[in-house]
């Protein structure tokens, strides 16, 4: 069919089965907004590029299938690195496409012109810039291929104006649907090796102290199920990285909950003192082993990871098993049952009443709400998980409050916490909150925000109004940068340097309800559950809670920078040594 | 060069595409790889570019290099090679200005190089060879005033016997 490179995009997005896209119009992608006139996807008009990318993100993550944002060229383009590079990090699959100059000005520094291949090139998976508009379906088609399919990851594709321009002849072009991929350096291997598997089952069963250390790779492989499986099957306990929460659920009597820095005291000692470290789809991220040459010195360890580039990369593994986590996971539950499991295994009782004592005696805890003293963020963010639903899906920006969000909220289901792991993108959590409310409508979405996180994304809330998306956020709001502070606190001798954000300004009651939402303010305790109550009743737009929160509240536990996990430190309330650590 | 157990010579087939060469040093780069030399040029089916590149194994493990390059899109296969599976050669071009043409011609006759063109008591010389005959062949000319010298880089092919997979 005869057609032009603008529309050609617009058929090759439908045809991947795009339903959404985020985007902001602008000079070099403007051609393409005319024939998106016509098409049935959904445009959600942002407020800034960067909205569009973490809506992207948060959609992608909510729904599995792939988010697109489209902006134009340049300032646009520069906007959408943070957004690829969080979505690089944590390996979430979108593809942005981006206007780009003409063709033949490429290289004058033009008008909104810049080397958008060139920046992104370390921050996406892969990027194209396209050349002719008869290349546009079979590019497209490539991207998602790319997006989503071995360790997912986002891609560009930047495409110059007059490529797309019905009005320009370098537009005219033939329509067609693409049959195959035009990537010969692009293999897949998805598939276990099976005497690997009859390995990592041998080593399994003999492990008298193993735990399962499950990464994103379980929710990206789409394993959760699998998963529960091998640790019912095996009773392993399980720790579910911050990339993993709700990929086993954690009123599970397996679940340790989060490991690292801020992990429970159970999860990480629980790997400390480990024989075995089962790693599935995660990648030893220096915020999950503290000072590393001191991080689980007993453990043997099997690693499975879809990325070969991630075994061996950080702790050389014992067993490293390249493969898709879920046919891995399934792969090692055939081995372990052909190999007796579970009467087979090792004797056990020792280890598992250890463990025990770590969760009865060291739980996740925080001092109780006094009256007068500001709200405790930790008994919010249990109040609203109490009162929400048990499949809302909660997203964070980055700090104290996410910190807190990842541990006191209680995951149980799979895509149900989505925020910025690797990169740690403050002013994330808004805007992923829109793009999950936009591919999962029918369900509750909080976003749980700082004051600081707020302040940097809160305009794509008039987005979330125009467009009716009624996400609803809660401010935990100390005045303060609030980790950064704890760090001052903890490590800088109480020496506070630019943390201290206004009590007074802005009015956040009054910026959420200049922007279309329902504004709330709460200082007591009292007025907690009417407001969450309140904002899980609206239903036609967002609500915005500012709940005003104790700014001396720390995160706990910690392992403190630089130190090995064994030196983690528990909350203050519960036994410690003279350096914080459990007794 | 003088023999260096840290370098490793890795023979990457890519797609011929604008801007892979900078997918290829902006990875080594980020990641903090060492490139010793690196050469390109448009392998015989022209779709793609063979690149050789002799990588310092000292700055990251050999298996983590190989591992970060085959993620770029754009590269399709690697070969990593031992020096017995490689024939491996260098060019070097080289200006010496001197009174003693005699002595260069002899130096020129006894490494087998080539004597370009002279002018003036300049003379520019070419040689192909092994890396380290090449370095040793510059390190004899040095008493004849080399005032201008550029190698390639080692480039390689695999050896006959281990024949073909590039």
């Amino acid at each position: 069919m005869k057609t032009y490179g603008g529309k050609a995009l617009i058929n090759a997005l439908e045809r991947e089965g795009v339903d959404t896209v985020f985007g902001l119009p602008g000079g070099a992608i403007l051609p393409v907004y005319d024939p998106l006139l016509e098409s049935s996807m959904r445009h959600v008009l942002v407020r800034h590029e960067q909205g569009a990318g973490h809506m992207a993100q948060g959609y992608a993550q909510a729904t599995g299938k792939p988010g697109v944002a489209m902006v134009t060229s340049g300032p646009a383009a520069t906007n959408i690195v943070t957004p690829l590079a969080d979505a690089y990090l944590d390996s979430v699959p979108m593809v942005a496409i981006t206007g780009q100059v003409a063709f033949a000005s490429i290289g004058t520094d033009a008008f909104q012109e810049c080397d958008t291949t060139g920046i992104t090139m370390a921050v996406t998976k892969h990027n194209f810039l396209v050349s002719k508009a008869e290349d546009i379906p079979q590019v497209i088609h490539d991207a998602f291929h790319i997006a989503t399919t071995g360790r997912p990851g986002p891609v560009l594709v930047d495409i110059p104006k007059d490529i797309v321009d019905e009005f320009n002849p370098n537009s005219a072009m033939t329509d067609y649907v693409p049959d195959s991929h035009d990537l010969p350096g692009y293999h897949l291997d998805p598939e276990p090796d099976v005497s690997l598997l009859a390995e990592a089952a041998d080593m399994i069963l003999a492990s008298e102290r193993p735990v399962i250390y499950a990464g994103g790779g379980i929710l990206k492989a789409r394993a959760a199920q699998a998963l529960r499986a091998l640790a019912e099957l095996t009773d392993i306990h399980v720790v579910t990285t911050l990339m993993c929460r709700g990929g086993f659920p954690d009123d599970h009597p397996l679940a340790l909950g989060m490991p690292g820095m801020h992990g429970t005291f159970s999860a990480v000692t629980a790997m400390q003192e480990a024989d075995l470290l089962i790693a599935l789809g995660s990648r030893f991220d220096d915020r999950v082993t503290g000072k590393l040459d001191g991080f689980a010195p007993h453990a043997k360890i099997i690693h499975v990871d879809v990325d070969a580039a991630e075994l061996n990369k950080v702790r050389p593994a014992n067993v490293a098993i390249q493969a898709d986590a879920k046919l891995a996971i399934e792969g090692l539950i055939s081995a372990l049952v052909a190999k007796g499991a579970p009467d087979a295994q090792a004797e056990r009782s020792a280890w598992k009443s250890k463990v025990s004592g770590w969760l009865e005696n060291y739980p996740l805890t925080y001092d109780p709400q006094e009256p007068g003293e500001g709200l405790k963020p930790q008994q919010i963010i249990e109040d609203i998980s109490a009162a929400s639903p048990d499949d809302t899906i909660v997203t964070s920006g980055v700090g104290q409050h996410q910190m807190w969000a990842s541990q006191f909220w209680t995951y149980n289901n799979p895509y149900t916490w989505i925020n910025s792991g690797g990169l740690g993108t403050m002013g994330f959590a808004i805007p992923a909150a829109i793009g999950a409310k936009v591919g999962m409508p029918d369900r509750t979405v909080w976003a749980i925000d700082g004051d600081g996180c707020f302040q940097m994304t809160a305009q794509e809330l008039i987005t979330a109004s125009v467009e009716n998306i009624p996400i609803k956020v809660a401010i935990l709001n100390n005045s303060y940068l609030g980790m950064v502070r704890q760090w001052q606190e903890m490590f800088y001798d109480e020496r506070y340097s630019e943390v201290r954000q206004s009590e007074t300004i802005p009015n956040y009651k009054m910026w959420a309800e200049s922007m279309g939402c329902v504004g709330i303010r709460v200082d007591d305790y009292d007025e907690v559950g009417d407001a969450i109550a309140q904002a899980n009743e609206i239903n036609d737009r967002p609500v915005v809670i500012d709940f005003r929160t104790e700014w001396t509240e720390k995160v706990f536990p910690m392992v403190p920078s630089g130190k090995t996990n064994t030196d983690v430190m528990v909350h203050p309330s519960q036994p410690h040594d003279e350096k914080g650590r459990a007794l | 060069m003088a023999a260096n157990d840290n370098l490793h010579t890795l023979v990457v087939r890519v797609e011929n595409k604008p801007g892979v060469l900078a997918r290829i040093s902006g990875l080594f780069a980020r990641r903090g790889f060492n490139i010793n030399s690196l050469a390109v040029a448009p392998a015989i089916d022209e779709k793609f570019s063979r690149i050789t590149i002799v990588v310092d194994v000292e700055s990251a493990p050999l298996d983590q290099i190989v591992k970060q390059l085959y993620k770029l899109i754009n590269v399709v296969d690697i070969r990593s090679l031992a020096p017995t599976e490689a024939v491996e050669r260098e060019l070097m071009v080289v200006t010496v200005q001197t009174e003693d043409f005699a002595g260069v011609r002899a130096l020129v006759e006894q490494y087998d190089a080539t004597w370009l063109i002279d002018s003036h008591g300049k003379a520019m010389l070419s040689i192909s060879n092994y890396p380290d005959t090449i370095e040793e062949f510059e390190e004899k000319l040095t008493p004849f005033n080399i005032i201008e010298v550029q190698r390639t880089g080692k480039i390689a092919l695999i050896a006959l016997d281990d024949y073909p997979q590039i």
